[in-house]
């Protein structure tokens, strides 16, 4: 079984947000990047079953700006065998949505034959969780979402038949580290470079972005002495009939 | 690291003794011709003859290529998350270890061979991704840093730098993997500040195949588990007139030669998860080939070693001082008092403000210095020793204001600041005491500025004809106008004007004491603080002028901290600090006049010696009190 999996490069979680002045998006720039967590776990999976051997390669995607072959180098250090970078440009790369990705990805897989596609079940960028199923309807595949547990032949609470579309959950595993040794020795491992004209995939934007902006700044709260002062305080907000 | 006590001091004092000799040579022995006069690339060493040089210092030297960051890049969210999720700093703390799993796994990572080349199992970073490193484990656990320091910025370094390549390929892979662990053994209870005192003795064999090593090492970092150690002793050295002497050289010993021994683990003030121990030699049998270096040059390869890894020290401090302005923005963000947020009193805002023009001042040194070191000059033994003066003493400014910003909470042990400001202390303390290394900077730059002296009053004119281009001249060479970003034009007027400054100042004092200078250690004080403003404040425009060029995210604001900085240090601070040693600093003719007469300072020190002269011969206090009880 060939594995493909889908890796995004995000704003790290730990990072704090900030809207750009002119309230186009979000500061990206000079913030430190990482690999999606979810899509993280998704190739975790993968290796596994590769070292399992249930799967004979792990083969890692990312559509995205020139920095993306950094999450690549970090998915082949932690493990993939080889890596595909689809190019655009940074300026296109903001303005993607989920139905490019998945067209991208029925591209690739068509053209190198892959039996499965593993992909995070959102990215924390956008949180979309669009990838996985349009994807899978666009291939006309099975799709397991949200997988917490994967086993082969077990008795889970959902079976699908290969070639498939995982999505993967918080719960299925826990990513193991890029170790520095395992980074060097990745440099070594191949990484194709597509532009993605060559795909011949319209990424035009479907969607346009008016207006960015921070979340309202949450009020603070109140507390109340007992259920019954509860009762009283949601009926006088209107959230119970009185 | 603990076992790290500089000797620079000793060998800066021998060194300066002889310069100073030649400095003086022109009154003594007219006819004997002056030592040579070196010209330096070092802008600190320069400013000791008022000269702004400037070209290890702009344009900014940080200088890594995309593969560099993007693998620097790679590893340091695994590196965050495994310093969260992997280690315990609080329980380290508590327990006073860190367990060997958690190392191991660490190990993995590849935290424990940072500089080692690949072929040799390392991840073959350069000094700029070591600090980068050194400053998020610094972030989290200094103890752990100095765990990580002690083995590979000390403990195998030597092997690294001086090691043959039979020493290299034999001990490398199982250092840089984390499969063995390495300490620098130095330290000794005689030997502390003055490192070449060492007791620890090696003999050579009858049969001329081992040494045999006798002696003890007290407070050796990671002495307890460590398998390889760098260790220091005495050998009997023949000398060209055929008779000996001993001479320290420095040795690869491991633990398996049998005969080593380690103490418990000392109870320490902070960094307590990191492992202090004595650690004895009895008969150990040292085969000749682990000789590290030439016989009898110890001293030089603990030199060497010392300043090769010093700026992981201000870049652990950087990652440290990071780590309290998060936690005071928390928390000044969110605590009210008097109806109010914290953030918006003004004498809040402004130790926030210091706590930042701190940071940055420290910061801009650590990667100026490990970016030089990168690019091969060979000569910054005072920017490394100003970078871990300087981060040392403004990283425990910093934690020390974050807790007095967070009021009672900071001293409560659940904020987590007191650890770090218990774990800061050392860090003024080892791998050269800041006091021993100001006495470093001054007189090693006097020294350098000695010698020019002597060179040029044996020209024409003499002495007198040299202090009259000093009045006149005082002209730096600089190229401010040139490297200095416009807009930060005034700030480097101001520096200008101080190391023209600065260089008198020297110069006056060096042909007022001549080689006395070594004793005048309240003068030299003085002159190394001030050097340390000077350079900081260079490294500080460097580096706002990069981030304008560069268009950072941040340039506006770097520009408006560095600014601040320049302000603060060089136009008030500086001038009083050399207002100290010349009295009538205003006048170029009145200090030339008292660095004649001697008569400035005069007073101040005579008072301080014979207060302290009168306590210590008293054996304490002899203040009476006002109860008279």
């Amino acid at each position: 079984m060939k594995i493909l999996v889908g890796v995004k490069r995000v704003v790290d979680y730990a990072v704090k947000i900030r809207v750009k002045p002119d309230r186009s998006g979000v500061v990206t720039e000079g913030v430190q990047h990482s690999m999606n967590p979810f899509d993280e776990i998704a190739l975790e999976e993968a290796v596994k079953l590769k070292e399992k051997k249930l799967a004979t390669e792990v083969v890692a995607f990312s559509l995205g700006g020139p920095k993306s072959q950094e999450v690549l180098r970090t998915a082949l250090a932690k493990g993939a065998d080889k890596a595909i970078h689809v190019q655009v440009s940074d300026e296109e790369a903001s303005k993607l949505e989920s139905f490019h990705v998945a067209k991208t990805l029925k591209k690739i897989v068509e053209s190198e034959k892959f039996d499965a596609v593993f992909l995070g079940k959102q990215a924390i960028d956008d949180d979309s969780s669009q990838t996985a199923p349009i994807l899978a309807g666009l291939l006309d595949w099975p799709q397991a979402l949200y997988a917490s547990k994967v086993e082969e032949g077990g008795d889970g609470h959902m079976k699908v038949k290969i070639p498939f579309v995982l999505s993967a959950d918080l719960r299925l595993n826990e990513p193991r580290y890029a170790t520095l040794p395992n980074i060097m020795k990745a440099k070594k491992k191949p990484l194709k470079a597509i532009p993605i004209k060559d795909l011949g995939v319209d990424i035009k934007p479907q969607t346009e972005t008016i207006e960015v902006t921070e979340p309202p700044v949450r009020q603070a709260g109140g507390f109340v002495e007992d259920v019954a002062g509860l009762v009283a305080k949601l009926k006088e907000k209107g959230f119970v009939k009185a | 690291m603990l076992s790290t006590l500089s000797k620079t001091a000793r060998i800066s004092q021998t060194r300066f003794l002889r310069l100073s000799h030649s400095a003086a040579a022109k009154d003594a022995k007219p006819k004997k011709a002056p030592v040579a006069a070196v010209d330096s690339p070092s802008f600190v060493m320069n400013l000791f003859r008022g000269k702004a040089v400037t070209d290890q210092v702009f344009p900014y030297p940080l200088n890594m290529t995309e593969e560099q960051k993007e693998t620097l890049g790679m590893v340091m969210s695994p590196l965050e998350k495994m310093l969260i999720e992997v280690n315990d700093v609080v329980k380290n703390d508590e327990t006073s270890d860190i367990p060997r799993a958690v190392l191991d796994q660490f190990a993995e990572l590849g935290t424990f061979g940072v500089l080692v080349p690949p072929e040799l199992e390392g991840s073959g970073f350069n000094n700029s991704q070591m600090a980068r490193v050194a400053e998020i484990v610094g972030a989290y656990d200094l103890g752990f840093g100095v765990v990580m320091g002690a083995h590979q910025s000390i403990g195998y370094k030597g092997i690294l730098l001086e090691g043959t390549d039979a020493q290299k390929q034999k001990y490398l892979p199982d250092l840089a993997t984390g499969r063995k662990f390495a300490a620098f053994a130095l330290t000794e209870p005689t030997t502390g500040s003055d490192a070449s005192s060492v007791r620890t003795r090696a003999e050579l064999s009858a049969d001329g195949k081992h040494y045999v090593l006798n002696g003890g090492k007290i407070w050796i970092s990671n002495g307890g588990f460590a398998d390889v150690f760098t260790v220091f002793a005495q050998t009997p050295v023949k000398l060209a007139d055929g008779s000996t002497k001993d001479k320290m050289s420095a040795f690869i010993v491991e633990r398996a030669f049998g005969g080593v021994t380690s103490g418990p683990q000392e109870k320490k003030m902070g960094i307590k998860g990191s492992n202090t121990t004595e650690v004895h030699f009895d008969n150990v049998k040292i085969p000749v080939e682990n000789l590290l270096g030439k016989e009898g040059e110890g001293f030089k390869v603990a030199m060497n070693i010392l300043n090769n890894g010093r700026f992981g020290i201000p870049a652990a401090c950087t990652g440290a001082m990071k780590h309290c302005i998060q936690k005071t923005v928390d928390h000044i963000t969110t605590r009210v008092q008097f109806g109010k947020k914290l953030q918006e009193f003004g004498n809040v805002q402004e130790k926030l403000v210091e706590m930042i023009s701190k940071l940055y001042a420290t910061e801009s040194i650590v990667y100026m210095l490990s970016s030089n070191m990168d690019r091969g000059i060979k000569e910054y033994q005072l920017e490394a020793a100003i970078g871990k003066v300087l981060a040392s003493e403004n990283a425990w400014h910093v934690c020390d204001d974050a807790i007095q910003v967070h009021g009672g909470m900071g001293f409560m042990r659940e904020t987590g600041l007191e650890r770090v400001l218990r774990d800061l202390r050392i860090f003024r303390i080892f791998e050269g005491a800041n006091d021993v290394l100001r006495l470093f900077i001054a007189l090693t730059g006097a020294q350098h500025a000695g010698k020019h002296l002597a060179e040029q009053a044996s020209g024409v004119g003499g002495l007198i004809g040299l202090a009259v281009s000093r009045v006149t001249g005082g002209n730096t060479g600089s190229n401010f106008g040139q490297v200095v970003d416009s807009s930060l034009q005034d700030s480097a007027k101001a520096l200008d004007q101080q190391i023209a400054l600065f260089g008198q100042t020297v110069q006056g004092l060096l042909m007022k004491h001549k080689k006395g200078i070594i004793d005048r250690q309240y003068e030299m004080h003085r002159v190394a603080n001030a050097a340390i403003d000077i350079y900081s404040s260079a490294a500080v425009l460097s580096r706002a002028t990069y981030a304008i060029k560069h268009k950072a995210s941040s340039a506006d604001f770097e520009r408006k901290v560095a600014i601040y900085y320049v302000e603060k240090v060089l136009k008030n601070k500086l001038n009083f600090l050399l207002k100290i040693i010349f009295q009538a600093m205003r006048s170029s003719n009145r200090y030339l006049k008292d660095a004649a007469n001697g008569t400035e300072n005069k007073e101040k020190v005579a008072t301080i010696e014979s207060l302290a002269k009168e306590v210590c011969g008293n054996g304490g206090l002899t203040l009476q009190h006002p109860v008279e009880l």
